[in-house]
């Protein structure tokens, strides 16, 4: 038997330090990666730990940092990129990236090969390529955020699926993006289901990139419509991708953001209804290695009445200077009276030396509303769960495995495909393995 | 034929308030075939005796020995202990969440046993038992306990018991908390288990109730983390009459205090 200093008991756990050192439940603490620092070409790593909370002091609750409108609706959007100003790192929107790995996203001109498209698709379903000066290109989204204007001013020609009015596509639309080379580089893909038509498309990122990615989707009124990203990138992929929806009158969309390979991958969904009684559901799943940067930040603008919307995201990490960021942007603004929606982080920690960083926020400017929620929390295993299991013959590795494959299992049942469902488990199955714990 | 054996032990637990000593010199010996009813009022160490057996490491044991035919239980990892043929039916099953029942029974047979079941016989294995302990079939693609009732848990564990085919089973309490109906199916899921023949039972509770359906062969009364009167099957009877109260502190075991009219 084990020493146990604490009352409630630890079985399994890696160390008996509880949570990570300047990590709180609701992620006020500011991630360190990119304080002291004015520009981001001479960025050093900073001094203070990974899991330090060094920079904590800079962030007051209920303002934002560097912006003087902290609500996320007065955040600047254009396509123009002199717009935008350079970064330094202590944006609002980018405090937790750090941008010395963005390898040039947010400095260079974006002309390196854009990733290869190729898109499998079932009968129907129309895939195109154009160039630039497509009037589809620009309805659905507008950057809002330095990387995301850079793409869009040098992005070559786009790929646009489109799922035609009523038509019930019978299996899913694949396309695989493939990197071409290290050179960063700038992609743009619409996606686009007609009126009453029902399909799956999976955005499938692979390989090695340096590539900030704009994905346009409309979701016209009464379809359905679910997009999966999975980033799948080999170990020094840079990836940052906006993902802008439109959702139309009683539409029904489902965005799956599962991001496990890459460097540094940021993923900035959002969601804006335009017509009452639309649904979303949101769901993301990412599994941070050792040195890994995975970020999502989601935005969900209820700008109407009576519409709907549903978030969770689960991640797992391990290893030393694994790091997630999530940060969950809900605004209810006053027209969007009856408005329901629940947004919710989880992060399982099996190791000591990685970071969750978690942020919900939620902004309501009208109290008639049916319900609005959100909730974090970052936590060890279970120490109760790993007992129960142990008690029942499985050894501790099992156990361990077992229970994270259940934690992410939620996520991946949301897929629907069962192709890309087992795909995902073996891919969680191949991170466990990887592990030492 | 097995023997568990408990001598003399010493358990203790950390709290804010410091250590303090929960069993205090318990000893136990129970043979395949065997059932052992342990009873006493809360706080007594009864449930802290079977999380001990188990190997939850919130217990921390300072003295005396656990074996299992011999084995050192104490050396054991949870997990080890499991494999050895122990078997906790737990007072308050956890829910895992994203675990599957199907998954999990499969999962732990396969470590108990040392090999995975084979596929047809164990799914019509988990069907059967699953059947006769009234757990409706959907329960296999649910999650570990997610959403069950405080009865469906105990129908669980005991669906675990039947399947696991352990060589000592402790039961913590699985009494506590069901209706009658529920109780029967649970009893009679114990009862099957042992007529096979290769178990000894350890049933813990608060209540006589469920030693109408599983008869005892020994009964040991639990006070203050101690063993403070063994007997048979009478015995139980006589704490159904009269209850804990001639062991509370100064009232002499020996000596029944005045039953009031």
């Amino acid at each position: 038997m084990t020493d146990i200093t604490t009352e409630k008991a630890r079985i399994g756990a890696p160390s008996a330090q509880p949570f990570i050192n300047g990590f709180t439940e609701e992620g006020e603490n500011l991630s360190p990666v990119n304080t002291g620092t004015n520009t981001s070409t001479t960025s050093e790593q900073p001094s203070a730990g990974p899991l330090g909370g060094a920079s904590a002091k800079s962030h007051s609750h209920g303002g934002g940092v560097g912006i003087p409108d902290s609500s996320r609706a007065g955040r600047l959007t254009s396509y123009k990129l002199a717009d935008f100003k350079p970064l330094n790192g202590l944006e609002e929107d980018w405090r937790f990236t750090p941008l010395k790995r963005l390898r040039g996203l947010h400095t260079d001109v974006l002309n390196g090969a854009a990733p290869t498209v190729s898109v499998t698709a079932p009968a129907g379903v129309v895939v195109e390529t154009v160039g630039r000066d497509d009037q589809r290109i620009g309805q659905a989204a507008i950057p809002e955020d330095l990387v995301s204007a850079n793409a869009w001013e040098n992005f070559a020609e786009a790929t646009v699926v489109t799922v035609p009015a009523e038509l019930q596509a019978e299996s899913e639309v694949s396309v695989l993006i493939t990197g071409a080379g290290e050179a960063p580089s700038a992609q743009h893909i619409v996606i686009v289901a007609e009126r009453f038509s029902k399909a799956v498309v999976v955005l499938d990122h692979q390989g090695s990139a340096v590539v900030s990615e704009n994905v346009e989707i409309i979701v016209e009124d009464g379809a359905e419509l679910t997009v999966v990203s999975l980033q799948e990138w080999a170990d020094n992929a840079v990836h940052a991708s906006s993902q802008q929806a439109k959702i139309g009158r009683d539409a029904k969309f489902k965005h799956i953001v599962v991001s496990l390979g890459g460097d540094l991958v940021r993923v900035t969904p959002s969601t804006r209804f335009t017509a009452p009684g639309a649904d979303v559901e949101m769901f993301g799943l990412y599994f941070a290695d050792a040195g890994q940067h995975l970020e999502q930040r989601l935005f969900v603008d209820h700008a109407v009445a009576n519409c709907k919307s549903r978030v969770l995201y689960k991640g797992a990490l391990q290893g030393r200077n694994a790091h997630s960021v999530w940060v969950g942007d809900v605004l209810i603004r006053k027209e969007a009276e009856g408005t329901d929606t629940y947004e919710a982080n989880r992060n399982l920690v099996l190791t000591d030396g990685a970071r969750a960083d978690s942020v919900p926020n939620l902004e309501i400017e009208t109290g008639l509303i049916e319900g609005a929620g959100h909730a974090s929390a970052t936590g060890r295993f279970d120490d109760e769960h790993l007992f129960y299991l142990m008690a029942r013959g499985i050894p501790e590795k099992v156990a361990r495995r077992l229970v994270v494959r259940g934690f992410l299992n939620e996520i991946i049942q949301q897929i629907k495909v069962p192709a890309i469902e087992d795909r995902l488990t073996e891919a969680v199955e191949r991170e466990l393995a990887a592990t030492d714990n | 034929m097995s023997t568990l054996e408990i001598k003399d032990l010493h358990v203790s637990i950390e709290t804010e308030q410091g250590t303090k000593e929960i069993l205090k010199g318990v000893s136990l010996t129970i043979k395949t075939g065997e059932t052992h009813a342990i009873m006493g009022p809360n706080g007594s160490g009864k449930s802290t005796l079977a999380s001990t057996i188990a190997g939850h490491p919130r217990y921390n044991v300072t003295s005396g020995t656990i074996t299992l035919d011999g084995e050192d239980v104490l050396e054991m990892s949870v997990d080890e202990r499991a494999r050895a043929g122990m078997f906790l039916a737990m007072q308050y099953p956890v829910e895992v969440p994203g675990v599957t029942m199907t998954n999990f029974l499969r999962t732990a047979k396969t470590a108990i046993d040392g090999e995975a079941p084979a596929l047809r016989t164990w799914t019509k294995d988990v069907k059967a038992a699953m059947q006769q302990l009234r757990i409706d079939a959907d329960f296999a693609q649910r999650n570990v306990n997610e959403g069950f009732s405080g009865g469906e848990k105990k129908r669980v564990e005991i669906l675990q018991l039947e399947l696991f085919k352990p060589k000592f089973a402790i039961l913590d309490e699985t009494d506590s908390g069901l209706d009658v109906d529920a109780l029967k199916v649970v009893s009679e899921g114990v009862n099957r288990a042992h007529e096979e023949g290769n178990m000894g039972t350890l049933l813990i509770t608060h209540y006589t109730r469920i030693l109408r359906y599983i008869k005892p062969d020994f009964v040991h009364v639990f006070v203050d983390g101690k063993v403070v009167e063994e007997g048979g099957p009478e015995l139980a009877d006589r704490l159904e009459d009269e209850g804990y109260d001639r062991y509370a502190p100064g009232a002499g075991v020996a000596v029944a205090p005045a039953v009031q009219a």
